[in-house]
């Protein structure tokens, strides 16, 4: 099953990605070109980046986001300028804003709420350390009469 | 092919017996579904006896019905469906059987064999549990294979005919034909219903309303063997990801792939919180909570797979009624599951007392540390569904989000598994801990220093991994060492090589999940980069080494055009390979494809592709060099190899319970 799947999706968009011909000719520019561009989907593909995909739409953004970069924009405005057109959904980082509060605070609220609970209850169960309970007195007491 | 057909003409009724065996299938799992819980129930010995030969006759019948298939795809019976949509007589015989799991039905038959293999295994092997345990335990495992069952002759029937065959099938996908995808899913659903035998033995225990040290012997093995196969698994998809994909990623956050990963995250740690319900009686109601939620992380990852609720880049079979049935499934097994842990998990008192340093502390930090790893690809996955529903808004949550949410549990998990790993069970002292590990926190500190002096960037994530690496590596050898007592080298060698497989096993995945970390790390931060234009007799340098594109040549393969590259490797003055990439494109199919030619080593990979002609001449070449790539892999495989080791320790052998006689465990 999931070798079909992959397959497939991947026979459909081979992932061939950043061509040589669209690269900038100055290597920090390039470079941060590239790191803006792995961050950024590509709309009209299944959840690849635009630094990934063959799509045409990726190349053009591609293009599009070396040409800012170049034109003087820093990378988050770059970044801006691709959303202000296809929408946050092109992050593959959302925004830690409004309802992506959950998101990104949930998994660091879980643990620091896992560890209090899991301190807590180590801790109060200390005092009841040595010593059996009644339960276990009976049990033992049955065990030794027989 | 000819004596297939001739074969397939001798025996026309395979097909329908396979058919016919798996309906029957379905009847002995409601049998076993009901008869031997009602007997647990009222004490009837010989209703609960059914269970044995129940779930045997129920995996002999199923294990025929994907013969069954097997042979229609075997002998190309294109008169099936499934056959023709999904094999072709071209195909070599590997494939053709690889065939048979590489579609959504006869996937789901895998899905229920495996079901009932580890069904009949627990019947067969599970001669040391009490009765009543045992016929609860595969009434509870029959009436998932009841679901799936259904689930399959209702929605999913592998073995629905055509009224015309065709002369041949639909499928000559040449790219379906790659051993490492082949075997890929296999092990995959191994490792999912495998923990379906974890939450059968948890449903059990909560009827019961009984959980002591036995069960969590009795647990464990199934959820071992389950994690390996998740691990091997895990690791082909990846391995392939890497080799195929003509870039060398390793691992895309993608909902498929973080599928599998929710439950082998939540594996590892029921593995274990189990040893401290087998050692110390504890933590009884969260081991059961976790057996109950690896199996619903499964069939959460089977439901993401096949309903295509999720964008994935996987996602092609995308059939939303499959998918509800799925969700319902979940719902079913998970709600009542969790219900009755509501009502039943206050009985379970726990009996082991212990301190907050202690073993058992470090492993409910082991556990809180996976379960909420767990918890951060789960909410990442479902995220942009949650957000469209409830908020409206349409957004994607890639690879960014799970390295920078994801990263930080792994580290603390690295930084304190050494650390628990040594310290005693009950009460020990940080002290004790600190002398055996010292050195290897000072090794581990050095070594980090020393690479980020070497390396060129100024980046934190190279050294990290080193640091990482050596200290977990470095703690699971501390830990061998300290139980070999106090005598001489030789004495305390010899000790450790006697020491019983359950520790040999714990330090091997231990140091496998050391070099993995180290290997992810290491190939993120160093590896290299190339793209450019090249023309036949360029030389140029990625690092230490020289390319050389030597020839392009146009050739054709056997359903195939290509474009093959030679490429020369230099170190020096000093050749070192010759590689040889391919650019094929399959007319038949129209599709393009991307051969990359590696050449493997132990420090380093060096990766090249070879891309389109350009307008101006030349070739565009890519070439990657990645440092210690094979280590990703290479900890995976002693990962399981460490699940492995532990299981074949007589201890945690199901039945092996009455064995007297145990290895002798030097004093701790």
């Amino acid at each position: 099953m999931r070798q079909l799947l992959i397959l497939l999706a991947f026979l459909a968009t081979p992932l061939w990605a950043v061509e040589p011909s669209e690269m900038l000719d100055d290597p920090a520019l390039e470079e941060r070109a590239r790191a803006v561009s792995q961050g950024l989907r590509c709309p009209v593909c299944q959840n690849e980046s635009i630094d990934e995909s063959n799509a045409t739409l990726a190349k053009e953004l591609r293009i599009v986001l070396r040409e800012r970069i170049v034109a003087g924009d820093s990378d988050q405005e770059a970044v801006d300028y691709i959303v202000s057109r296809y929408g946050e959904f092109v992050l593959l980082r959302p925004d830690a804003q409004g309802a992506n509060l959950i998101l990104w605070l949930a998994a660091p609220a879980l643990f620091l709420m896992a560890l209090g609970v899991g301190w807590t209850v180590i801790r109060r169960r200390k005092p009841a350390e040595e010593g059996l309970t009644a339960e276990e007195k009976a049990e033992l007491d049955e065990i030794l009469r027989s | 092919m000819l004596s297939g057909f001739a074969l397939q003409y001798d025996f026309p009724m395979i097909t329908e017996l396979g058919h016919y065996a798996l309906i029957l299938a379905f009847g002995v799992a409601i049998v076993q579904m009901i008869i031997p819980m009602v007997g647990a129930h009222r004490g009837n010995a010989g209703w609960m006896a059914m269970a044995v030969p129940a779930a045997s006759v129920q995996f002999i019948l199923v294990a025929g019905s994907f013969a069954a298939l097997t042979w229609a795809f075997v002998t190309s019976d294109f008169s099936l469906r499934l056959v023709y949509a999904n094999s072709h007589t071209d195909k070599p015989m590997i494939y053709k059987i690889s065939g048979v799991w590489g579609n959504h039905e006869g996937s789901m038959l895998l899905w229920v064999l495996i079901l009932a293999l580890f069904g009949a295994c627990a019947a067969w092997f599970g001669g040391g549990l009490p009765d009543r345990l045992r016929a609860r335990v595969l009434a509870v495992q029959a009436s998932i294979s009841v679901a799936f069952y259904a689930f399959i002759l209702f929605t999913s029937n592998p073995f629905l005919r055509l009224a015309v065959p065709p002369l041949n099938g639909r499928d000559l996908n040449p790219l379906l034909q790659d051993p490492g995808l082949a075997f890929h899913p296999p092990f995959l659903y191994l490792g999912y219903v495998g923990l379906s035998m974890a939450f059968s033995f948890a449903i059990a225990a909560l009827i019961e309303g009984r959980v002591d040290a036995a069960w969590g012997r009795w647990v464990r093995p199934w959820t071992l063997a389950a994690w390996m196969f998740l691990t091997v698994g895990i690791a082909l998809g990846s391995w392939w990801a890497y080799y195929e994909l003509g870039w060398g990623g390793f691992w895309f956050w993608d909902p498929v792939e973080n599928a599998s990963f929710m439950p082998w995250l939540i594996s590892a740690a029921l593995l274990h919180s189990a040893i401290v319900v087998e050692k110390r009686e504890a933590l009884k109601s969260w081991t059961i909570l976790l057996a109950i939620l690896a199996f619903g992380f499964s069939l959460l990852g089977a439901f993401i797979v096949r309903s295509g609720v999720l964008t994935s880049v996987h996602a092609f079979a995308n059939d939303p009624e499959r998918g509800m049935l799925i969700l319902i499934i979940l719902a079913v097994f998970l709600g009542g599951a969790l219900t009755l842990f509501a009502a039943r998990a206050g009985a379970m008192e726990a009996k082991g007392v212990f301190s907050v340093v202690s073993r058992e502390s470090a492993l409910v930090l082991n556990n809180i540390l996976l379960a909420v790893s767990a918890f951060v690809v789960f909410i990442g996955t479902i995220w942009p569904l949650v957000a469209e529903v409830l908020f409206g808004r349409t957004l994607s949550v890639g690879p960014p989000f799970f390295d920078a949410a994801f990263t930080p549990f792994m580290v603390a998990l690295a930084i304190v598994l050494p650390l628990g790993s040594v310290i005693a069970w009950k009460r020990g002292t940080l002290e004790r801990a600190s002398k055996s590990l010292g050195m290897w926190l000072l090794l581990a500190v050095a070594l980090a220093g020393l690479a980020f002096a070497i390396q060129s960037g100024k980046s934190a994530l190279g050294p990290v991994g080193v640091a990482l690496g050596v200290w977990v590596v470095g703690g699971a050898l501390a830990d061998l060492w300290m139980r070999s007592g106090r005598e001489g080298w030789t004495v305390r060698l010899r000790r450790i090589s006697r020491l019983p497989r359950a520790d040999w096993g714990k330090a091997t995945a231990h140091i496998g999940m050391g070099v993995t970390i180290f290997g992810i790390a290491a190939m993120l931060a160093w590896q290299k980069e190339d793209i450019r234009v090249a023309d036949i007799g360029d030389r140029w340098e990625v690092g230490q080494f020289g390319f050389g594109l030597e020839d392009v040549e146009r050739l054709q393969g056997p359903n195939y055009v290509t474009t093959l590259a030679t490429m020369s490797v230099w170190q020096g003055d000093r050749q070192i390979a010759t590689l040889k990439p391919e650019k094929r494109f399959y007319p038949v199919a129209n599709m393009p494809t991307t051969e990359a030619a590696i050449r493997n080593g132990i420090l380093r990979d060096i990766y090249v592709v070879i891309g389109d002609p350009q307008d101006a001449g030349g070739f565009a070449v890519r070439v990657y060099v990645k440092p210690f790539a094979n280590w990703i892999w290479g900890g995976a495989i002693l990962m399981a190899l460490g699940g492995c080791f532990s299981l074949s320790d007589r201890r945690l052998r199901v039945g092996a319970a009455a064995a007297k006689r145990t290895n002798a465990v030097p004093a701790e």
